[in-house]
């Protein structure tokens, strides 16, 4: 069933606003999509976070911006921890000492907590089909650090272990394809998704939520401060992200491929990095070779998910 | 009452790991999470087909690596899960990082070690390297001499862990292979009585309950941090009068009274040797041999390490004319082991001079047999002696040098 705005208006934020992040981040407007989905669907929601820019941000002791049951372990895993309250609730509602109110278990991390240190563990979890759903909000670096590499960070990307100097031009790998490595886990239920494109968003998360076992969302989270562009224009960022398909939007529901929003018109990369003040030094002409290269990389990522998607 | 719960009792022959599983099953944790790792294995293979004859109601996630281990016993335990692993050497180091989460999460997690040394060399077998290296992690700790401790202090150590006084993660250790591979006398009590022993976890806060949503794991700054931690300070030390309180109370539905240290033939001894875990068993024949020849020699056994029980040792050994202690872990560049720094801070703290040498034995699974401790007890009827201690002071048992 289709979630309506109104009904969302009207629904208490689950997390509260006064928490510490910058102006400008996507991250818990993320966090408020996924968040009154579930609840405009009935159904309560425990969180986990790993080590990062939303835990630390959202649960300065003595204070929390949650309204919802929320656990911090560590960096690299919030999935197997979070996953073992699901299987303890399982196990209390199988002994009867719960009431089963189909509670659903949502994970928001990091790209340097997924992509990264805490990938054999969401692997795990996977594998075990625990029922949890993780969102990754997708900043393209270990920005609570201070804007480092992640295996999310695109090829030519400045940060700041992949400087711009006079022998290297930034990041000289491209992205993993983290969604390709789950769907090849077996899991059921994978997706990328955007902040501007909220209904799209919502509607993942629904599907993602109601299917037995775990789900995970990659949503792009474009981050001012590590992108290097004003923090008014985080929404034209990820918006412009989808339409030069630097980040498709498609679903993955048990191995079957969808592009759930399609650009109506694909952009250049070239406007992407322009756009952005760590791609700059790429519309140098001696970096030319490095936008060819996304470009290409690109284009060939959205032919092979076309392919996928028929 | 009390005796005849001790004679129902019923005598099996059981490996020490079998011991640990066989209180595993008696007390039916929520959670397991274990990953295998040589000579633990058997733990979680054995628990694994309780699991799947239905013969515990526990749920048993098996985990991808010992890390993730620690990772969900966390989180059970923050969901209100009475939650169990088991571990030992190299599966402890990667643990590491969250053992400290767990306690200062005070999650009352209950954990066998099946005591293995760390690498390199690559070693399977036995020392206490592993607990030791953790022994600041804010966990209790305590070590079983023979099998029957393995399987009695399994029990304790849930009730010890979530003691509302303490409410910290418990390791409960015996030695590789020397206990966990070989067959032992265990008295195993009725399932009812390990049942009612144990009673029923119920956590002062659940991550499960939606109704009163909480913040688990909040992030501390200058701020609050150092008095959480100055909790935990105080709620381990707690475990130095629980433990022995706990060690009565079991005493009252085994006949066997546990405390937080153990003395052997101490009360009239000179020379006493001091040990933690399996090496007492040899050790106790030293002594009977040397008393037999006529040397006053005793032992105590140090069955809890954290806390350190230094009112108790202190107590012990103050009278003793030399103390040898023995310490089966590697731990470089310290003035000594631990348990030898641990108990000459003890005795320095409380005004008193003792003669005190250091042994480093056992490392990587090598054997201490009785006639190398009565080398100990003659060395140390000589100080007693002389009134003289030899350098250097920290020593290396049956090492080729």
């Amino acid at each position: 069933m289709p979630i309506k705005l109104k009904e969302i208006c009207n629904q208490e934020d689950k997390i509260a606003s006064g928490h510490r992040a910058c102006h400008g981040c996507p991250e818990t407007i993320i966090v408020r999509q996924v968040l009154h989905t579930i609840t405009a669907m009935g159904k309560p929601v425990i969180a986990a976070c790993p080590t990062g820019c939303l835990e630390v941000c959202t649960s300065p002791y003595p204070q929390t911006a949650w309204r919802v049951p929320w656990i911090h372990n560590a960096f690299e895993n919030a999935s197997s921890t979070l996953a073992a309250a699901w299987s303890t609730y399982k196990h209390f509602v199988k002994l009867g000492k719960m009431e089963d109110r189909d509670i659903k278990f949502v994970i928001f991390g990091g790209d340097g907590a997924t992509y990264d240190i805490g990938l054999q563990f969401i692997s795990g979890v996977i594998e075990r089909g625990q029922h949890i759903l993780y969102v990754c909000l997708n900043n393209e670096a270990y920005m609570n650090t201070g804007i480092q590499r992640s295996g999310a960070t695109p090829l030519g990307a400045w940060t700041t272990t992949t400087p711009v100097g006079k022998v290297l031009p930034g990041k000289t790998e491209h992205r993993k394809d983290i969604v390709g490595m789950f769907v090849a886990n077996g899991i059921p239920y994978a997706a990328q998704a955007a902040p501007h494109a909220w209904r799209d968003l919502m509607t993942k998360v629904q599907k993602a939520v109601s299917i037995e076992g775990p789900s995970y969302i990659d949503v792009i989270a474009p981050c001012p401060r590590g992108w290097r562009f004003p923090m008014d224009q985080t929404i034209y960022m990820s918006r412009l992200a989808v339409d030069t398909c630097m980040w498709p939007l498609y679903e993955v529901e048990n191995g079957k491929y969808r592009i759930t929003t399609r650009p109506l018109e694909k952009k250049p990369v070239i406007e992407y990095l322009k756009a952005q003040g760590r791609f700059g030094h790429l519309l140098l002409p001696e970096n030319k070779h490095i936008a060819d290269e996304l470009q290409r990389k690109v284009d060939q990522d959205w032919e092979e998910l076309q392919r996928r998607a028929k | 009452m009390t005796e005849v719960m001790v004679r129902k009792a019923e005598v099996k022959a059981l490996e020490g790991d079998k011991a640990v599983t066989e209180a595993m099953r008696q007390i039916n944790p929520d959670i397991v999470a274990a990953y295998p790792v040589t000579p633990q294995t058997e733990i979680v293979m054995e628990f694994s087909q309780f699991v799947a004859e239905g013969l515990v109601d526990t749920e048993f996630i098996p985990v991808e690596s010992e890390f993730a281990a620690m990772s969900s016993c966390v989180g059970a335990s923050c969901a209100g899960a009475r939650a169990m692993s088991a571990t030992c050497g190299p599966g402890l180091e990667l643990m590491w990082e969250n053992l400290w989460v767990a306690s200062g999460l005070r999650c009352p997690i209950v954990m066998a070690v099946v005591n293995r040394s760390h690498a390199a060399p690559l070693n399977i077998l036995t020392d206490q390297t592993d607990m030791m290296g953790s022994r600041d992690t804010g966990w209790v700790q305590i070590y079983a001499e023979n099998h029957q401790e393995v399987y009695d202090n399994f029990i304790q150590a849930v009730r010890i862990a979530e003691h509302p006084d303490i409410l910290l993660p418990i390791m409960s250790g015996h030695a590789g292979f020397v206990l966990g591979h070989t067959l032992g006398r265990v008295e195993v009590l009725p399932d009812e009585v390990v049942r009612n022993f144990v009673g029923e976890y119920k956590p002062l806060y659940s991550l499960l309950d939606i109704d009163h949503p909480k913040t688990f794991g909040a992030y501390d700054h200058w701020d609050y941090f150092f008095e959480h931690r100055r909790q935990v300070f105080e709620a381990i030390n707690n475990a130095l009068r629980v433990i022995p309180e706990i060690g009565q109370e079991y005493g009252k539905i085994s006949g066997r009274y546990y405390g937080l240290v153990e003395p052997y033939r101490l009360d009239d001894a000179d020379v006493v040797i001091m040990i933690i875990g399996s090496g007492a068993g040899a050790c106790r024949e030293a002594v009977d041999e040397m008393r037999e020849k006529g040397t006053k020699a005793g032992m105590l056994k140090v069955r809890c390490f954290r806390p350190f029980p230094a009112e108790e040792v202190v107590k012990a050994l103050k009278d003793k004319k030399a103390v040898a202690v023995m310490d089966r872990c590697a731990c470089f560049g310290a003035e000594g082991s631990p348990l030898f720094t641990e108990t000459c801070a003890a005795f320095f703290n409380r005004g008193l001079r003792m003669k005190l040498i250091d042994y480093f034995y056992g490392l990587g699974g090598r054997d201490t047999v009785p006639s190398e401790f009565c080398d100990i007890f003659r060395e140390l009827s000589q100080i007693a002696e002389t009134g003289e201690i030899k350098p250097p002071l920290v020593r290396y048992l049956a090492v080729r040098e």
